[in-house]
């Protein structure tokens, strides 16, 4: 081998490319993130299998719960579809919370994301744009639900700001959930085994839960779980706002609540928090080590 | 760029481990601006590895990396900046258009917004692919999608291109097309580094070969260089079975040195393939042994391997392998297949 002298070709053949200020490094995270949000919509639009996935499947367990199981649930004071609504918020983005490993382990499978990291790009809006896409989808989604809900008889009593609050109050606790999938999705790397991790983590989740039965209907033991997981605390939170004061008061009387609106959303925030300041550096970390 | 003598790419005693692997064990090169470097070797060589440590993707253990002067560990975002990464694993989005696949790259490139639509379609163009631009990628053939994905990787113009195993998995056609496209960008000035298997993608495109085997460097040189090395012709005489070969190595031998047993068959590197396969088989009808077959052929990969190596590259072979096999830069599954 041969030693030539330490010439620097073309260290200035792109300018450009030399190393940013903080600020502009900033700025372009979010361009590279919003490019990155818009592709993975663009899927949405190209393959109809995730449509059906998202929209399909939290229609059918409103009518399932509406018209099919609905007619034996009885909560004290409250029509079973205004109990129900809240809890449908969370299960679907729960559910969905799953695309976000999905979504991160095929672009891994796929290689696309080895021409992303050789691309001067900034990296790690390569997991932003795929928490912020699965953010845009959810906000969709919660958006069409409202409009299935009021046609099934839901006929919430908060007021547009409560309800407005209680939305945003889930889709925070989606984009939470969704880095605890990118995690999921880095670790793994395969759509089938995303799937099959985090559906198991999901599922006890979603139902044991008060997402469609009060907790306090519930056997002793499973109640220590229900009543503190983060999915009864948000559904819960979420379900005081929509349907109001009067409403929450009730469902606290007769023990469906254990603590008031406000309580509840405290505790959903300090789980969206707690959540996000556990997952992202871990989701981060992951994404740069492998 | 200046006509400076600083190499474009330089692999200076890199090593890389992934678990119980020594995917690289000591890489040293260097690649002249301007100049196509092929890297060959088998499946699991180690070539991919050495693309994927000087294109930022992850870190060697140990070792000098440097593209045009920049230490990959120290400037990966300006090294990023001038290189262009394609070929069987850097992938393109199945879902999107060709147009749209190119214009995300430009705004990834940071392109201003009116560059990234007219790049895409000057791309689109050159490739012919526009009449394919807005369909998506997974109704496009093998070839066109080689042909996006080289094209992919030229976006923001750089100066220094990767390009793994090109042409792996292509009909001869496709394989000829991509040739023709990849001699007009270095006729541009285009630097290239170049990992394949086939022993004639690196005589069609490289200027220099290396022959990387178990993380290493084993030989370079021109190729004529490495031709001379194997002879000009390959003698392969076959015969009925194992034994028979083995019993025939020495009177092959007497009048093709360096004939070696492969199989059923034996081979010998020859300057004069024509003559020699007389000579070859005048000497074996007076040892009285009956020959199944003659072959007289360019020298492949496999050939340089026997002779560098003393074993066949296709022990650990696989070309059918699916187009973006294991990528996956996890952990566990980088450890097995560090450089596919």
């Amino acid at each position: 081998m041969t030693t030539t002298a330490t010439g620097h070709v073309a260290a200035e053949a792109r300018p450009e490319a030399a190393e940013v200020a903080d600020g502009s490094k900033l700025a372009w995270a979010a361009r590279d993130t919003a490019a990155l949000v818009k592709r993975n919509l663009l899927h949405y639009t190209r393959v109809p299998q995730l449509l059906v996935f998202t929209f399909v499947q939290p229609i059918m367990f409103v009518l399932l719960f509406r018209y099919v199981f609905g007619g034996t649930i009885q909560i004290p004071n409250v029509a079973y579809v205004d109990y129900l609504m809240p809890g449908i918020f969370g299960q679907i983005v729960v559910f969905g919370a799953t695309s976000t490993a999905i979504g991160l382990a095929e672009d891994m499978g796929s290689g696309i994301i080895e021409r992303f990291r050789s691309l001067p790009m900034v990296r790690l809006s390569v997991l932003a744009g795929r928490t912020g896409a699965d953010f845009v989808r959810n906000t969709g989604v919660v958006v069409v639900m409202l409009i299935v809900g009021v046609a099934v008889g839901f006929r919430p009593k908060g007021g547009a700001i409560a309800i407005a609050a209680a939305c945003l109050l889930v889709l925070a606790f989606a984009f939470a959930l969704s880095w605890i999938m990118a995690l999921v999705g880095l670790k793994v790397a395969n759509a089938e085994a995303a799937q099959a991790v985090a559906f198991p983590m999901l599922f006890p989740l979603t139902f044991a839960s008060a997402a469609f039965v009060p907790v306090n209907s519930m056997p002793g033991w499973l109640q220590v779980f229900a009543a503190h997981q983060p999915v009864t605390v948000v559904v819960n939170a979420a379900r005081g706002l929509m349907l109001g004061p009067e409403v929450a008061a009730d469902l606290e009387r007769y023990g469906v609540f254990n603590t008031s609106t406000t309580g509840y959303v405290l505790q959903s925030v300090a789980w969206i928090v707690a959540i996000l300041a556990v997952f992202v550096p871990l989701a981060v970390r992951q994404f740069n080590r492998s | 760029m200046s006509g400076s003598t600083a190499p474009a790419i330089e692999l200076a005693g890199v090593t890389k481990r992934f678990g119980d692997v020594q995917a690289l064990a000591g890489v040293d090169l260097q690649v002249e601006p301007g100049t196509v470097y092929g890297l060959l070797g088998p499946n699991g060589a180690g070539k991919t590895t050495a693309v994927r440590v000087l294109t930022t993707i992850i870190r060697p253990d140990a070792g000098r990396a440097e593209v045009l002067g920049l230490d990959v560990t120290t400037h990966p975002e300006r090294v990023r900046a001038s290189i262009g990464l394609a070929g069987q694993y850097a992938a393109v989005d199945e879902q999107l258009t060709g147009r749209e696949n190119l214009r995300l790259v430009g705004q990834l490139c940071h392109q201003p917004r009116a560059e990234v639509v007219r790049r895409a379609d000057e791309l689109l163009e050159r490739f012919s692919l526009t009449d394919a631009g807005d369909r998506p990628l997974k109704t496009f053939s093998g070839g066109m999608r080689r042909r996006l994905d080289l094209a992919a990787s030229l976006v923001h113009r750089p100066p220094v291109l990767f390009l793994v195993e090109p042409t792996t998995g292509l009909d001869p056609r496709s394989r000829q097309d991509l040739w023709d496209l990849i001699r007009e960008l270095v006729a541009d000035g285009t630097t290239l580094l170049l990992t394949t298997q086939y022993l004639e993608e690196a005589d069609q495109l490289a200027d220099r070969i290396a022959v990387i085997d178990h993380g290493a460097v084993i030989a370079d040189g021109t190729a004529a260089e490495l031709k001379a090395q194997m002879g000009a012709t390959v003698l392969e005489v076959a015969f009925a079975d194992v034994a028979t070969a083995h019993s025939a190595l020495e009177t092959v031998a007497g009048v093709a040195p360096g004939a070696e047993v492969d199989g059923i068959a034996v081979r010998a590197p020859v300057d004069d393939g024509a003559r020699r396969a007389m000579d070859v088989l005048r000497a074996l009808d007076g040892a009285g042994i009956d020959v199944a077959g003659l072959t007289i052929r360019e020298p492949s990969l496999d050939d340089v391997f026997l002779k560098l190596t003393g074993r066949r590259a296709e022990e650990d072979l696989d070309p059918d392998a699916p187009a973006v096999a294991d990528p996956r830069p996890t952990a566990d599954v980088a450890a097995q297949g560090g450089s596919r």
